[in-house]
């Protein structure tokens, strides 16, 4: 989290923790969950970013009944089991993925948004699921495909499971690819590992939110491997855009009409 | 060599065999018959032994120092081999070895990751680790193959894709990306072999394909055991129980339909008998070939789909 709720003001109240300013929640929420002191990016939910990208009140959400079963019954600190029960408990949600069907500045598409909030956004054999079901919907519909990523990458409580997903939502985008339908990836702060090393970076489009953390491997990782400190900015937004990794920054106010214009210049050449 | 605590009664017995021959030659006795049993013995020690590994040990032989490595492989199974260098972009990426190959009648890409087998030969080698101009190479390789209708038969053994400055300033993760979408729309036989250790996207990104076999002491997983533990334990003590955790095994994942086929490696593992290995790990690649070979790209590319379609879908 990178707010967090000032227990003795109650939740009307929350810290940035980037300039430590004490703000009311609402005006963050009036600015898009952007610090309106320092202009510093909350990392929001995954409901949250449906609510700010799509059109309102058109989102059609599906496969909400596809999720995670614990197949290897997997146990570190905690059972995974009660892991999962407690981010369904803090996110409402079964799954850290949202798929569903809704407009993006009146342009209709298919939108999958991956929740941080949901064990780190990780993706696991039912979210490799959905977004896989996300792009058929999508090929099936002939409408584009726009994948919000916030993820740490594969979920290790699902060991080799989890790491297949790479593959298979890779070979979904490669057939939505042949059809012609644009797929717009937005990468938010953090995309990493396997989902940045997948769908993520495979988008005909790739946007991003300023200063997010984008890479393969986390910095703590390189930084033991290589023995030394991270140059200053390695792996932010504007580093990747400085070493071709990226189309573009653009601002969280910005982003649903960049994905509407995007997607309204492709659509016009494919075939209904 | 190499030995590890778990190997040595084995090599115990080896050498008492070895001192027992070099005296009777001295002596010009015939122990053929005490040298028969001894042998006997120590192939059922080991097979005892082996029986009952724990994940942690199958883990050291993955990574065992003395094991077969990509060239090994290509130097025992194949012919005419013909090395490819450079991604075209970047750099020619040591850790990643590409190049053609004949292997019985069929004419083949082989792409594989490199270890070295000594510590200068590994600072080479960069570990096994390729960085992204290794995809990239792997990449421009197997589009080769698809150009001129060749197979592409990858051997993968590697503890990851190298996570440092260079691989990130390049695109790692693009670079993996990239491979597993290309991969999954290639119109020639792609066939698998997890040859050591298959460590995550590393491994993945020459990982996708219509057959996919792993050899019985090879691992694969989304994460090290060491990572595994660090992570989700907090601490470097638990890579044992992470290993178990995350099913790693060849075993685990045949059951879970991730591999189609366990090779058998010979007595004691595959450093014990280069040939040996070598010759099961070409008996699965021709037969694998055979069977894709003759097919249609329409049905090539069918099959592949639904192959990674219906992957993990069991566990819904």
């Amino acid at each position: 989290m990178i707010f967090k709720k000032k227990k003795e003001e109650g939740e009307r109240f929350v810290q940035c923790k980037a300039c430590k300013e004490t703000i009311y929640i609402d005006d963050v929420k009036e600015n898009l969950w952007v610090c309106p002191k320092c202009g510093n990016y909350f990392r929001i939910s995954a409901r949250h970013r449906v609510e700010i990208t799509a059109d309102e009140g058109i989102f059609k959400e599906f496969d909400t009944q596809i999720y995670s079963k614990d197949p290897l019954s997997f146990v570190d600190l905690k059972p995974y089991k009660q892991r999962l029960s407690e981010a369904k408990e803090k996110t409402g949600n079964k799954e850290a993925v949202i798929c569903g069907f809704c407009k993006i500045c009146d342009e209709p598409a298919v939108l999958v948004v991956l929740d941080f909030n949901f064990l780190g956004g990780s993706m696991g054999y039912a979210t490799g699921e959905k977004i896989v079901r996300a792009a058929e919907k999508a090929i099936t519909k002939s409408i584009g495909l726009v994948i919000i990523s916030s993820s740490g990458g594969a979920r290790m409580q699902e060991g080799i499971l989890s790491l297949m997903q790479m593959a298979r939502t890779s070979a979904v985008l490669n057939k939505l690819s042949k059809k012609g339908i644009p797929y717009i990836s937005v990468l938010a702060d953090p995309t990493t590992a396997g989902v940045s090393a997948s769908f993520a970076m495979l988008g005909d489009v790739i946007i991003a939110e300023p200063k997010a953390l984008i890479g393969f491997a986390g910095p703590r990782v390189i930084k033991q491997t290589i023995g030394r400190t991270l140059p200053e900015g390695f792996q932010r937004t504007e580093f990747l855009l400085e070493h071709g990794m990226i189309d573009m920054i653009v601002e969280r106010k910005d982003i649903p009409e960049t994905i509407g214009n995007l997607l309204r210049y492709f659509n016009k050449n494919v075939a209904y | 060599m190499f030995v590890y605590d778990f190997e040595k009664p084995i090599y115990e017995v080896e050498r008492k065999i070895e001192d027992l021959k070099r005296l009777a030659g001295k002596k010009g006795m015939d122990i053929s018959k005490e040298i028969k049993i001894l042998e006997e013995k120590k192939d059922d020690l080991i097979k005892e032994r082996f029986s009952h590994l724990s994940i942690d040990e199958i883990v050291k032989i993955a990574r065992h120092p003395s094991r077969p490595y990509t060239l090994d492989y290509i130097e025992r199974i194949a012919t005419d081999f013909i090395e490819f260098h450079g991604d075209r972009r970047f750099a020619d990426d040591k850790a990643m070895i590409t190049g053609l190959a004949n292997i019985d009648d069929f004419k083949v890409v082989i792409i594989g990751q490199q270890k070295g087998k000594n510590t200068k030969e590994n600072l080479r080698r960069n570990f096994g680790m390729a960085h992204p101009e290794g995809y990239r190479k792997a990449l421009r390789l197997m589009k080769l193959a698809e150009k001129f209708n060749l197979g592409i038969v990858t051997l993968i053994d590697t503890p990851g894709a190298y996570p440092g400055i260079g691989a990130e300033e390049r695109g790692q993760a693009e670079a993996i990306a990239a491979n597993l979408y290309e991969m999954a729309g290639l119109r020639v036989p792609i066939v698998i072999i997890i040859t050591g250790e298959g460590g995550s996207g590393g491994a993945l990104g020459i990982g996708v394909g219509d057959r996919v076999a792993m050899l019985s002491y090879a691992i694969y997983s989304v994460i090290s055991p060491e990572g595994c533990s660090s992570i989700l334990w907090r601490d470097a003590e638990h890579t044992k129980e992470a290993a178990k955790a995350m099913r790693i095994i060849a075993h685990d994942l045949y059951k879970a339909d991730i591999v189609d086929e366990i090779i058998e490696e010979p007595i004691g593992g595959a450093h014990r008998d280069y040939d040996e290995m070598a010759k099961r790990v070409k008996a699965f690649i021709v037969k694998s070939l055979s069977e894709f070979v003759p097919l249609s790209e329409k049905k090539i590319l069918e099959n592949r789909w639904k192959k990674i379609r219906k992957m993990t879908t069991q566990f819904l």
